[in-house]
């Protein structure tokens, strides 16, 4: 694991010298003169909220920064108040948003008017990874015994539970649905942890949870992955039950179910804020990601710990701005 | 018993120093919380979240559920002394508690607030101590359909036939439906009711709308009567709290009903505020004299304060043993067990023994902590009444527009405190009934939510609200309550020809019945 | 009163028209799989528009001569009403921590007729322990206006 990061750091460190070349080499010096406000495009308690407030408090007590980091919660309208505060904010380097994908569902969506080119792109921190569970009662041990029976079953028998709606979890939800030939009965939740409660119960068939929002379970045993939603196998080898650890589930691809999703966590700031600043907020989260919090985190929700910077990270978000279109599209979920 | 050494060794862990001093710490701080509208327990254990990261994870979640203990409790206080309930959950609070006030008893209305949220949470404590595993069953049985005939409960426990005009009651709560209803759709996520507007898309807040109705709207109403405060002659005196302490054990049945309701709504979990109208609804049906409720009855503030404690404190149940969070603070905690590298869940309880007996035992001290810090500061909070109403009104007005402001970090919502303000003020004077509007803002968004799921996994199916025993029987307690003003009516046919026998007898005794009474308070609350 | 309640009533009935129109143009249908977005929300106008007619007749052929509220009543309350909002209006230009000083200022001298001295420490110690509890301690953003700029907020 930790050898993964360092060589992500390295790799990134490169990419980074070659966007500063680009840079104002004047104002190299920015900082920040009052406190930042880190906008959080979701409730209190979600993943999102969470890293920000792992990165606030990183910051705050390694001293990081020379002025406070405010976190605050703008979830209106899937998470378009956020974005449209940023948006509106014309070049104040002083507010930094954390993404999830509403950064594309949410306009395609809704119809809320905002786009990621309407914002300046910081870093990506880290990808989310999904993850398909069934009950540890039911009979299916492998994705594709499950994707036999959703195509043995009629239209709508299995109940997928996911967080939101025409969100990450709907959009896999549609891709399974596409891969099987059969329609699910998506069924959404207010949040991760509620979704993974309800398979507990039993009261869904399936869900595409995160893994730390459904970890526990699986280790006490009530829940069972199947697949991860990833090109490769995830990269943690330390066992979480008594026989598995996560690297031990299989990629849904290598089972039978062709679909891949993982999810951007990354940093944007205000449009028009000065390439220095931009510059010192790499900077900063360079060092919240070498902290023994943030490889907790990391660890713990078993992110993929990919790390990307100027044009590199531009290209990566809007090549997966152009993959969300389509999904959308072709799932029906765009506005209008 | 495995629980009660485990708890021992809990209590060694609390009662460190260090502990002792972050828990007085934790409830001066959730009771400040507490007191500023808007920003609530949820948002201040957020916003100090980041502070514990240095310390060890018990001395954190000790720190940080004694915030919640504090703001738990200092909900009241704003509720009782301002009409300005400082928590969604001390909204029911206030239909009896600020009535006292204006009587001169808002010490004794304090106290029973304060004790009554101690009952409520101790009830709640000794549940998770010694059911824990069992009660986390019960919990996983509640599915959309289950939620939502709880919701239903919880409605039609509150809503009934009260006085004045029905259709005032229908309207009133239409309204309060019709605000729930705006914003984001999060069954097909698509937006309505905004009219084009991304302002509205956020919705309109529950505590917004209480924040204007109740306390601008209040503000308005005494300026008009004229520029003081009512029982600003409060007696203030220490002493109170033991009297009104030898009057409590009078109301031992309301308070274990609330106690129930509390933990079972904490658990399911459709959270304090739900069960805090529940309870008082529940409590107005079963008392006596349930229609001089909202003249001031002590009742009516032991109910609603009994049931949020005890539900935001069987909230953390859930989270400890599944995952899931019962209201939006225990959401906020959940946040903090991973960053502290604890994984909430089933495992909890086996991997971190330390930890979650810490916790617990901390639950029994910061209650009996915060009650002594509350309790102490009662008489203070009863002096708050006493500065000139041209000083605290201003500050109240302020105290507001900062409240409505924290919750979304928006003006808009500044705006619509004055405007629900104003329909407060007019909707009083026209006698609209306030309640049931609230009442459908808590519950309408959530209930229309759980339905629909319910209407998702069963194809549009109703037979779905009475497909199993458990689902079955709370809707079916539901449709029950919701008719229970025809029920007793119809006893009251049934009764009457005996009801006339007593009377004659009685008439030349006393010419009186509870009537009149009841009919001086008729504005207030109902 | 009874022309109050008939234009609160009237006002009512038209959010409910308002209200039952965006509901159809959402979909107020019965979908295969449960309601649509806007079937709650047509019945909630539809009960809203319903009641709030009965009311209005009631108080059109009802003889309710009791007066809404009268001068003597209303001047006080104006004059409450009235800063309060130009408050919140000028929160966004100068933000809340001086407006809020501007306002219990006003407040005090106009309503409570007090004198500068009972004014100042009130008018200057709220809105600096405002400061303190929310951006200092709490870390919580407020508005702020061009003067906290300058001070370096």
């Amino acid at each position: 694991m930790r050898r993964i990061v360092e060589g992500f750091v390295a790799l990134s460190g490169a990419a980074m010298l070659a966007a500063s070349f680009g840079g104002d080499a004047v104002a190299q010096a920015w900082e920040p003169t009052r406190p930042v406000q880190f906008i959080v495009p979701a409730g209190t308690g979600g993943g999102a909220d969470l890293m920000a407030r792992v990165i606030q408090g990183t910051i705050a007590k390694n001293n990081l920064m020379k002025q406070p980091m405010q976190v605050v919660n703008k979830a209106g309208g899937s998470g378009g108040e956020g974005f449209l505060d940023v948006k509106d904010s014309k070049a104040d380097p002083h507010k930094l948003i954390i993404t999830l994908s509403s950064l594309f569902t949410t306009p395609l969506a809704t119809g809320i008017p905002f786009n990621w080119k309407d914002m300046t792109p910081v870093a990506m921190l880290a990808l989310d990874e999904f993850v398909l569970w069934v009950n540890a009662d039911s009979p299916y041990k492998t994705a594709g015994e499950y994707l036999a029976a959703i195509k043995a079953g009629g239209p709508n028998k299995f109940k997928m539970g996911g967080t939101g709606a025409k969100q990450e979890d709907q959009i896999i939800t549609v891709a399974v649905e596409k891969a099987a030939g059969q329609k699910l009965t998506y069924v959404p939740f207010a949040g991760g942890g509620q979704v993974a409660t309800e398979l507990v119960g039993k009261h869904v068939d399936s869900t595409v949870n995160n893994p730390n929002e459904a970890v526990s379970h699986w280790k006490a045993g009530t829940l069972r992955p199947l697949c991860v939603f990833d090109s490769k196998r995830l990269p943690i080898t330390e066992k979480v039950t008594a026989t598995m650890a996560w690297s031990d589930i299989p990629t849904c691809k290598e089972s039978g179910l062709d679909v891949e999703y993982v999810m951007l966590r990354g940093v944007f700031t205000s449009p028009g804020v000065p390439q220095a600043a931009v510059d010192y907020y790499v900077g900063v989260m360079r060092k919240v990601r070498e902290t023994p919090e943030w490889l907790d985190l990391m660890k713990s929700g078993a992110f993929n710990t990919t790390f990307m910077i100027g044009d590199e990270y531009r290209n990566w978000v809007s090549r997966e701005e152009a993959v969300h279109f389509n999904l959308m599209k072709e799932a029906g979920f765009l506005a209008n | 018993m495995d629980e009660i050494s485990s708890l021992i060794g809990g209590f060694a862990t609390v009662l460190q120093p260090y502990n002792l001093v972050l828990m007085v710490v934790g409830i001066v701080l959730g009771v400040i919380i507490g007191v500023l509208p808007g920003l609530g327990g949820a948002n201040g254990v957020a916003i100090l979240l980041p502070l514990t990261f240095s310390m060890s994870p018990t001395s954190a979640i000790i720190m940080l559920s004694c915030i919640y203990w504090g703001a738990l409790f200092g909900g009241a206080i704003t509720s009782i002394l301002f009409n300005i309930p400082g928590e969604p959950w001390s909204v029911a609070t206030t239909f009896d508690g600020y009535p006292m006030a204006q009587k001169g008893q808002a010490a004794e209305a304090l106290t029973a607030a304060f004790t009554s949220s101690f009952v409520g949470a101790l009830f709640a404590v000794v549940l998770i101590t010694f059911l824990a595993p069992l009660v986390a069953q019960f919990a996983l049985r509640f599915g959309p359909p289950e939620l939502f005939s709880v919701m239903f409960l919880a409605f039609c426990s509150f809503v009934g036939l009260g006085r004045g005009s029905p259709f005032k009651t229908v309207a009133s709560m239409m309204i309060g439906f019709w605000l729930a209803a705006i914003g984001l759709d999060s069954i097909t996520g698509r937006l309505r009711l905004t009219f084009g507007s991304y302002e509205l898309m956020r919705g309109v807040d529950f505590l917004v709308v209480v924040i204007g109705l109740f306390g601008i709207g209040e503000i308005l109403l005494t300026i008009e009567e004229g520029l003081t405060f009512k029982g600003k002659n409060a007696r203030i005196n220490p002493r109170i709290v033991l009297e009104t302490w030898k009057e409590l054990p009078k109301y031992w049945a309301t308070s274990l009903r609330s106690a129930i309701i509390g933990c079972w709504l904490g658990i399911t979990p459709a959270g304090a505020t739900p069960a805090s109208f529940m309870s008082y609804g529940i409590a107005k049906r079963m008392s006596k004299d349930g229609d001089a409720f909202g003249t001031g009855r002590i009742e009516g503030v032991v109910a609603p304060e009994t049931a949020a404690h005890a539900a935001g404190t069987s909230a953390l149940l859930p989270m400890l043993t599944l995952g899931i969070p019962g209201s939006p603070t225990a959401a906020v905690l959940l946040g903090g067990l991973l960053i502290w590298g604890l994984q909430p869940g089933p495992m909890l309880f086996v991997e971190q023994k330390e930890f979650v007996w810490g916790l617990i035992a901390s639950m029994y001290l910061g209650n009996i902590v915060g009650l002594i810090v509350v309790l102490a500061a009662v008489p203070w909070f009863a002096a708050i009444l006493r500065i000139p109403f041209s000083i605290i009104a201003s500050v109240i007005l302020v105290l507001c527009a900062i409240g409505a402001y924290t919750v979304h970090n928006a003006i808009l919502d500044v705006w619509f405190v004055l405007l629900f303000g104003v329909v407060g003020y007019i909707f009083k004077k026209l006698d609209y009934p306030l309640a049931p509007m609230v009442l459908a803002i808590v519950l309408g968004d959530r209930a229309e939510s759980s339905f629909r799921q319910a209407m998702l996994m069963s194809q549009g199916d109703l037979s779905i609200f009475w497909a199993n025993g458990l689902v079955a029987s709370i809707s079916g307690l539901a449709v029950v309550l919701l008719f229970w003003p025809l029920l007793s009516r119809l006893r009251l046919w049934l009764t009457e020809k005996r009801f006339f026998v007593r009377r004659r007898v009685q008439e030349d005794v006393a010419p009186t019945d509870g009537r009149t009474e009841a009919g001086s308070g008729k504005s207030r609350a109902k | 009163m009874r022309i109050a309640e008939m234009i609160v009533a009237a006002f009512l009935i038209a959010i409910g028209a308002v209200v039952m129109w965006d509901s159809v143009r959402i979909g107020a249908g019965w979908a295969s799989d449960g309601p649509r977005s806007g079937y709650f929300p047509f019945y909630v106008s539809l009960l809203l528009i319903l009641s709030s007619l009965v009311v209005f007749v009631q108080a059109a052929i009802g003889n309710d001569r009791r007066v809404f509220v009268e001068r003597r009543q209303f001047g006080p309350v104006l004059s409450v009403f009235i800063p309060t909002t130009i408050f919140v209006l000028v929160i966004p230009w100068i933000g809340i921590y001086f407006a809020t000083a501007l306002f219990i200022a006003y407040f005090m001298w106009w309503i409570g007729g007090y004198r500068d001295w009972t004014i100042l420490p009130v008018a200057v110690g709220v809105p600096l322990a405002t400061f303190c509890v929310f951006e200092i301690w709490f870390l919580v953003p407020l508005p702020k206006g061009p003067i906290e700029t300058m001070l370096g907020y």
